[in-house]
């Protein structure tokens, strides 16, 4: 009953977090942004899982696991590029240019 | 009821991922983004999902967002700066792009499950009432699921060791 | 099949194997000429030795020839079946014989004529993987099989030719020989698949049997399948309009010139014209084209030879205008009569060859002695050698007369039997009347040049030098002596085929029979009466003694000036000297025109222009621009990255909505 409202709030909540991804250059709010997006897509899962089976609760159980470790290490390679470059904005992280 | 419940916080858990985007502070947008866990745990419950929401606040809320406040406060980048959004244009084209992802994914949100795969109503429901919360989660977890779940603690491992290498000072 | 005629594959290995070991030796002991001499020569006699053998059984075969050795399926290819196969009967035996018999003698020669060379394991190695190619030549059961002896005695005499290649004259001569032979191989080519469209077999036993099924007579089909081979005949048989490479291969060492280009090579053309006698005899067109050619070639060259001062070249010329009669024997529907003289032309022409072979070796010494630099090739400075070289001087006399065609001799026996089917054939269609009237008029012609040849080389005083006289001697015996063995064939070939009027008669045509008598029901009727066979007869003797009667009165050798004292000719001399200029008219319509397209066309615009510049390079530049692009992508701004991989996103979601 509440799976088309739930599909629709987490498409709203995925294409938030994909502007955040596109709009900001700090690093960490870029994150913060992935982190919206993985939540929306639980937020999928879950409804879904109502309807087809309990599985779908099993999934978002790993993506958060996933999601923890992602973040874990994305943020010691913030930390670690903050010590290079004294700064997080993605304007000066432009060394792959080719 | 319910489906009050639901609005309020979805529109709770949508305010502020929005808000959440948009503040040039970095310890702001982790607060709202907090806001934002807390509403998507509340939803869980409503759908069932009772264990889950236990650990959304737990882990994802607890310690991911923690662990999230502390880099910022480490690298002292948490105070407002100047703003980093992009210009006019930028943000034309961005909101754009983001209107037509909205709409591509509410087109397929629209799908309904066939009846061939979808199960009777209420059935989570059952499950609870027979296993537990925590057993609709683990009774499938280590039985249908065990080597994903073996994998993923090697994953967690080699996330661990990988997070310490990369922050060292000096390997 | 008899079992003799089984060792027919020996005949072919023999030569092969003295062609891989004369090029091992020729890389190997550049410097043993007795190994060379003993193998090259060796092999060529084994195989003659071998022939006796199966011509042998093939003579006292009970089953009915012909007899079709096959060894292995070559091309099985959809409807197309082509075998490794040889074919032994009577026509091809008769060219195993001369190829193998002629061939053993000139290689003997060579053993001396050579001796000096320093290409001599070489030479050897050519001149056997030639006679290799032409076995293959003869004996080829279908089609494709005679055009790989076709093409490689082809490659053979390009390779002979200029087997001095380091002067360019002889290279050139070599290159013009081998792509004039080309473009009759491009008849031969339109032939077969022809032939294959009509009758779906290249094998002539198939091919001759279904042939009065699949042709009609006279029909575009067969008339346009043999003006093709005919155009391929005039490239190897060196006829109009495919002559010209011919005098030219002169440039080649003289037994090269008496084997290839006098006795085996450029009669593989009449022996094309023989073997598919039904093809022809059922496109009556294209036999008396071919019949017309042959006697204006006749005609032609030798016009062309009455003024020549280089003693090959008027034996080249002088083959020409041979070849010109086998081809009217095989056009007026004689081919027993056209092969005939194919044998007798091929003794009495290696003899001249041969023999002026000695003669230039003689004068090659004497100058070698000297120091002189004057042309041993050039009649001017010869004269008188009767003297010095007795030997070869009676020997070449002999071959004259044969040639000229005196009664006695071979050649007149060959050449009144053309002449009489020529004549005998104007009785349907007094045309024909018009090819004898060329013939005879050649006839005289050739006794004319040939004595005047004589009279300038061995006759009169000598102009050799003063110097250079006292060395001028005969030739050692292994060059005279396979001389010898020529001149007795020159004299008692003649007996093989004696004309209807004398007893024991037309035995080589009998023999010939079972090859000839698919194509009898097409030919019209022509007897002679006795008289008129005598009269011919008389006819062709009149004009052989007019002839050396009347260069012997009208040349006066006493009165000729060494080469290079001599005056320059002019008016009609000129012009036969410089053999009607056609030479000079094929370079400027054709050869100016090809070398023009090649290089302003085919070289500037399309080689360097659309190739190289639009694909090779132009393809590059299409590259660097992807790349460009590509590169252009690579901001390192991860941002923009970022933006990428999400319209990419929501481009792959289009898919699924």
């Amino acid at each position: 009953m509440l799976l088309g409202p739930a599909l629709s709030v987490s498409a709203i909540l995925f294409s938030l977090g994909v502007l955040g991804v596109l709009l900001r250059r700090n690093a960490i709010v870029i994150f913060m942004s992935v982190e919206i997006m993985l939540n929306a897509v639980n937020l999928s899962f879950v409804a879904l899982a109502e309807q087809l089976g309990r599985e779908g609760q099993v999934i978002v159980f790993f993506v958060m696991a996933v999601a923890a470790a992602e973040a874990a290490v994305g943020l010691a390679i913030i930390i670690a590029i903050y010590r290079h470059k004294e700064s997080v904005n993605l304007n000066n992280i432009n060394l792959l240019s080719g | 009821m319910t489906v009050f419940n639901f609005w309020l916080f979805s529109g709770i858990a949508i305010v502020a991922a929005a808000l959440c985007i948009t503040r040039k502070s970095a310890v702001a947008s982790a607060l709202w983004l907090v806001l934002t866990l807390f509403s998507l745990a509340a939803l869980f419950v409503m759908l069932h999902a009772h264990f889950l929401a236990a650990i959304q606040v737990m882990v994802y809320a607890g310690a991911i967002m923690v662990l999230f406040l502390f880099v910022i406060m480490l690298l002292q980048i948490g105070h407002g700066g100047p703003t980093d959004l992009p210009g006019w244009t930028g943000r034309a084209l961005m909101v754009a792009i983001g209107a037509v992802l909205v709409v591509e994914l509410w087109a397929v949100t629209r799908v309904i499950p066939s009846e061939a795969i979808r199960l009777p109503a209420g059935t989570l429901d059952q499950i609870t009432q027979r296993e537990g919360a925590v057993g609709m989660i683990s009774t499938t977890l280590f039985r249908d699921f065990l080597v994903p779940f073996e994998i993923t603690s090697i994953l967690l491992l080699a996330a661990l060791v990988g997070a310490v290498v990369l922050a060292k000072r000096r390997l | 099949m008899p079992s003799s005629v089984g060792w027919i594959w020996l005949v072919i290995a023999l030569p092969f194997a003295g062609f891989l070991a004369n090029g091992l030796l020729a890389f190997v002991r550049p410097h043993g000429k007795t190994t060379v001499s003993l193998v090259g020569s060796g092999v060529l006699v084994a195989a003659f030795a071998v022939s006796l053998v199966v011509m042998s059984g093939l003579a006292g075969a009970v089953d009915a020839a012909p007899f079709v050795v096959t060894y292995w399926s070559w091309m099985p290819v959809g409807d197309l079946q082509v075998d490794f196969s040889f074919q032994v009967d009577q026509l091809s035996g008769v060219m195993l014989m001369v190829v193998t018999g002629v061939g053993a003698l000139i290689h003997v020669f060579s053993i001396g004529y050579m001796r000096d060379d320093a290409g001599y394991a070489r030479y050897f190695a050519y001149l056997n993987l030639f006679v290799f190619f032409m076995l293959v030549l003869i004996l080829g059961a279908n089609f494709p099989m005679m055009f790989v002896g076709w093409e490689g005695v082809g490659l053979c005499s390009y390779l002979l030719i200029g087997f001095w290649f380091q002067d360019k004259v002889n290279a050139d001569a070599g290159k013009k020989a081998f792509i004039m032979n080309r473009i009759g191989d491009f008849g031969f080519l339109i032939a077969m698949f022809l032939i294959f469209q009509a009758a779906g077999t290249l094998s002539f036993v198939d091919l001759f049997e279904q042939a009065p099924r699949l042709f009609t007579i006279n029909g575009s089909t067969v008339t346009l399948i043999t003006l093709s081979l005919f155009l391929g005949c005039t490239g190897k048989s060196a006829q109009i309009p495919l002559y010209t490479w011919l005098p030219d291969a002169m440039a080649g060492p003289t037994p090269v010139s008496a084997l290839i280009h006098a006795a085996t090579m450029v009669t593989a053309g009449v022996y094309l014209v023989a073997r598919t006698n039904v093809l022809f005899a059922m496109a009556p067109w294209s036999s008396f084209v071919v019949a017309t050619v042959g006697a204006a070639t006749a005609l032609f060259a030798a016009t062309i030879a009455l003024k020549q001062w280089d003693i090959k070249k008027i034996l080249a010329y002088s083959t020409v205008s041979q070849l010109g009669y086998m081809f009217m024997g095989v056009g007026v529907g004689a081919y027993a009569a056209g092969i005939f003289h194919l044998v007798t032309h091929a003794f009495f022409k290696a003899l001249l060859f041969l023999g002026s072979g000695s003669v230039i070796y003689a004068l090659h010494r004497a100058y070698h002695h000297t120091g002189s630099h004057a042309d041993a090739q050039d009649v001017r400075n010869m004269g008188g050698l009767r003297r010095y070289m007795p030997w070869t001087f009676g020997l070449m006399w002999v071959a004259t007369l044969a040639i000229a065609g005196i009664p006695g001799f071979s050649g007149f026996f060959s050449k009144d039997g053309i002449l009489a089917a020529a004549f005998a054939r104007g009785h349907d269609h007094p045309a024909f009347y018009l090819l004898w009237a060329f013939g005879s008029l050649a006839a005289l012609m050739t006794a004319f040049y040939m004595a005047r040849l004589m009279l300038y080389t061995f006759h009169g005083p000598n102009r050799t030098g003063e110097d250079e006289r006292g060395h001028l001697a005969e030739a050692p015996w292994v060059m005279t002596g396979p001389l010898v063995v020529l001149g007795v064939g020159s004299v008692l070939a003649g007996v093989i085929n004696l004309p209807h009027v004398l007893p024991a008669n037309g035995w080589l045509e009998h023999w010939l029979e079972p090859v000839t008598e698919l194509s009898v029901r097409y030919l019209p009727e022509a007897h002679l009466s006795v008289g008129t066979e005598w009269g011919l007869i008389g006819v062709a003797t009149l004009v052989a003694v007019a002839g050396i009667v009347g260069a012997v009165t009208l040349l006066k050798p006493a009165l000729l000036a060494p080469a290079r004292d001599a005056a320059k000719e002019r008016g009609l001399q000129r012009v036969l000297l410089n053999k009607w200029y056609v030479d000079e008219l094929y370079d400027a319509v054709v050869v100016r025109p090809v070398v023009w397209l090649s290089r302003t066309v085919l070289w500037r615009v399309f080689d360097k222009g659309v190739i190289d510049g639009a694909l090779v390079n132009g393809s590059a530049w299409l590259m660097r621009g992807f790349g460009w692009v590509g590169s252009a992508l690579q901001t390192g701004h991860l941002g923009w990255y970022v933006l990428v991989f999400v319209i990419g996103t929501v481009m792959l979601l289009r898919t699924f909505t």
